[in-house]
């Protein structure tokens, strides 16, 4: 049996998609949300307000860690970007790993002050789902996730080779047209933002390319170790003295920082082993103040101020690395930019989503009886609802719970994850009860409803409610509640144009569908 | 007339060499770089790294594009060949 080129490439294209296309969807989903990681994080801690002003707030962390953490292994600042208003500080004791941070983890505001936020992880849970994936050893996640994005680069190739006209895929889309329709908006989706899924997609498989392709490393070094000093010049820790001694201002290293790069901000700071005469400060370049993501690392005596010699600038190959990942992870982008990553995000999880459904679509018209679908065809149906309706209706429920779960309760972070969770299981079962005709429109409605619901909710339980938010010119917390709301639009709209689905056509299908049969 | 399963077993073949076979091939050339390009060790490790997907890529869409499951293994065996032939020889002292 011999078949040509193009239809090789389709099967592969079809099925690569269809294997991983769910995981995907959830990865394109979470990712497009991670773009905007900061101003989540911001609307779910109410509590921090004011202005940002990085070395206060610097300053305000050192302090807080000289009274609470004397004598720990190191102290490390999570410096706010340009989009943020707090620092995090945390410690690590003798013998914890840094798994732990959240343990001794505080915030401090922009008047260096620390605040008591409620707990959340925040836009931080989604962007870390999108590729550790969530109740799952992290390894596993990302293994998992890197064979989906393989699977999504093959899948983008095998696409390309299938097509006919990709020129005049730019400007076709015919409309309730069912099949026809769902493969025009399938090729939409995947041509005009053809570059961006093609970048995303590698660009994410080197952000973690250490780790699933270390075998570079292994023919080259003894061990991985020396390979990753080796690239980031960083030196062997320090060992203590015994002997005491202050530290010199932090603010003044900030500002040796920053006179070296431009005025470009510094985004984290290490001291380790505080307090020791051998104590030393780190200093790394924010992510976010250059296209190329690996900023550098300073080292400075904590004791003197005194910077040490610069480690020697990357090499091109580590540049084209470092730009890469940058480009992924878009934290250079300015705003106009920024909306731009996430619409061609958005459009990345369409195309998932109208392949999905396309599946589907092409095949319920060759069913032998389409009244009782095999089991295969009935699962992928389901599925599709279930994670297309499911993960959007998740996420609203996390932000709802946000809102609700009490501040004080224990392993609160904790569970307003596994209210997204629930909220995703909950729709899933209900897809899985009911029957397909409806699940589509009711799913739909109800996610609309959800997010519908978060502005509401979070009208009621803080100060600061979308109208306030207005008022106030808040940009961050107005933007978020009015997101909500154009997803809620979004959503009913799809609800409202399945419901009036003229009945005409719906007649046409199924008398098209028993010409086939 | 054939047996009824040897489609399924052709598609897996391929699949094998895709996932399987892609993976071994872009690893050995990983290595292989890391080892014989004319420049630092970190740079030249970082190229393999980069390069990597690329070759696992292109060795899935042959395994799916050429005329049999058996070519796509002869295929595959002609790729992977010469990147562990240079690994072979770098790391028993031959050459570099």
């Amino acid at each position: 049996m011999k078949v040509g080129l193009r239809q090789s490439m389709a099967f592969l294209h079809t099925w690569a998609g269809l294997l991983f296309g769910w995981l995907l969807l959830a990865v394109f989903v979470t990712g497009t949300t991670a773009y905007f990681q900061d101003e989540i994080t911001r609307w779910m801690q109410p509590e921090i307000k004011g202005e940002r002003h990085l070395v206060a707030s610097a300053e305000g962390a050192v302090d807080y860690m000289r009274q609470h953490a004397q004598g720990v292994e190191t102290w490390s600042i999570q410096l706010p970007g340009k989009r943020s208003v707090a620092a995090m500080g945390y410690w690590k004791e003798k013998g914890e790993t840094y798994l732990q941070w959240r343990d001794h983890a505080f915030m401090v505001d922009g008047r260096g002050v620390r605040v008591d936020a409620r707990d959340t992880t925040g836009g931080w849970l989604l962007y870390r789902l999108h590729f550790d994936l969530h109740y799952v050893p992290v390894l596993w996640g990302r293994w998992t996730v890197g064979l989906a994005a393989m699977f999504m680069l093959v899948a983008i190739v095998s696409g390309v080779i299938t097509h006919r006209r990709i020129f005049a895929d730019f400007f076709t889309l015919r409309l309730g047209k069912g099949q026809r329709s769902w493969l025009d908006a399938h090729n939409l989706g995947a041509v005009l933002a053809l570059p961006f899924h093609v970048m995303i997609t590698y660009t994410g498989l080197v952000t973690l390319q250490a780790a699933y392709m270390p075998w570079g490393i292994a023919a080259a070094y003894e061990r991985p170790a020396d390979y990753h000093r080796e690239l980031t010049g960083i030196d062997a820790p320090p060992t203590r003295s015994g002997t005491f001694a202050a530290s010199a201002p932090i603010a003044d290293m900030i500002a040796q920082a920053r006179a070296r790069w431009n005025g470009a901000d510094p985004g984290f700071i290490a001291i380790l082993i505080p307090g020791d005469a051998n104590s030393v400060v780190k200093i790394t370049q924010d992510t976010g103040t250059s296209m190329a993501t690996r900023g550098e690392t300073l080292t400075f005596d904590a004791a003197t101020g005194h910077m040490r010699t610069p480690p020697a600038s990357r090499g091109g190959a580590a540049m084209t690395e470092s730009v890469m990942v940058g480009l992924h992870a878009g934290r250079f982008a300015p705003p106009a930019l920024r909306w731009l990553y996430f619409l061609s995000g958005l459009m990345g999880s369409a195309m998932v989503a109208t392949g999905l459904v396309l599946w589907t679509a092409k095949r319920r018209l060759r069913l032998p009886d389409p009244t009782r679908p095999h089991v295969g065809f009935r699962l992928v149906e389901r599925l599709n609802v279930a994670t297309i309706a499911g993960l959007p209706f998740g996420i609203a429920v996390y932000f709802i719970a946000n809102r609700l779960l009490p501040s004080a309760m224990t392993h609160r972070a904790a569970w307003e994850a596994n209210w997204l969770f629930i909220g995703w299981g909950a729709l899933l079962l209900y897809v899985f009860l009911r029957p397909p005709r409806r699940v589509w429109i009711e799913s739909l409605s109800m996610v609309a409803v959800a997010y519908l619901a978060v502005p509401a909710v979070n009208a009621l339980t803080t100060d600061r409610g979308l109208l306030r938010s207005f008022v106030a010119g808040d940009l961050v917390f107005a933007g978020f509640d009015l997101s909500m709301l154009v997803t809620a639009a979004g959503f009913a709209f799809a609800a409202w144009k399945l419901f009036r689905r003229p009945l005409a056509r719906v007649r046409e299908t199924r008398s098209r569908r028993e010409r086939i049969a | 007339m054939r047996h009824p399963i040897a489609p399924a077993l052709r598609i897996a073949s391929r699949a094998f060499v895709a996932i399987v076979g892609g993976y071994v091939a872009a690893a050995l050339y990983a290595a292989t770089m890391a080892r014989w390009l004319p420049m630092p060790r970190t740079e030249a490790v970082m190229i393999g790294m980069l390069a990597s997907f690329a070759i696992y890529a292109g060795v899935a869409i042959m395994a799916f594009a050429v005329g049999s499951a058996t070519r796509a293994w002869i295929w595959l065996a002609a790729g992977c060949l010469p990147p562990a032939l240079a690994l072979y020889l770098s790391t028993h002292g031959v050459f570099a």
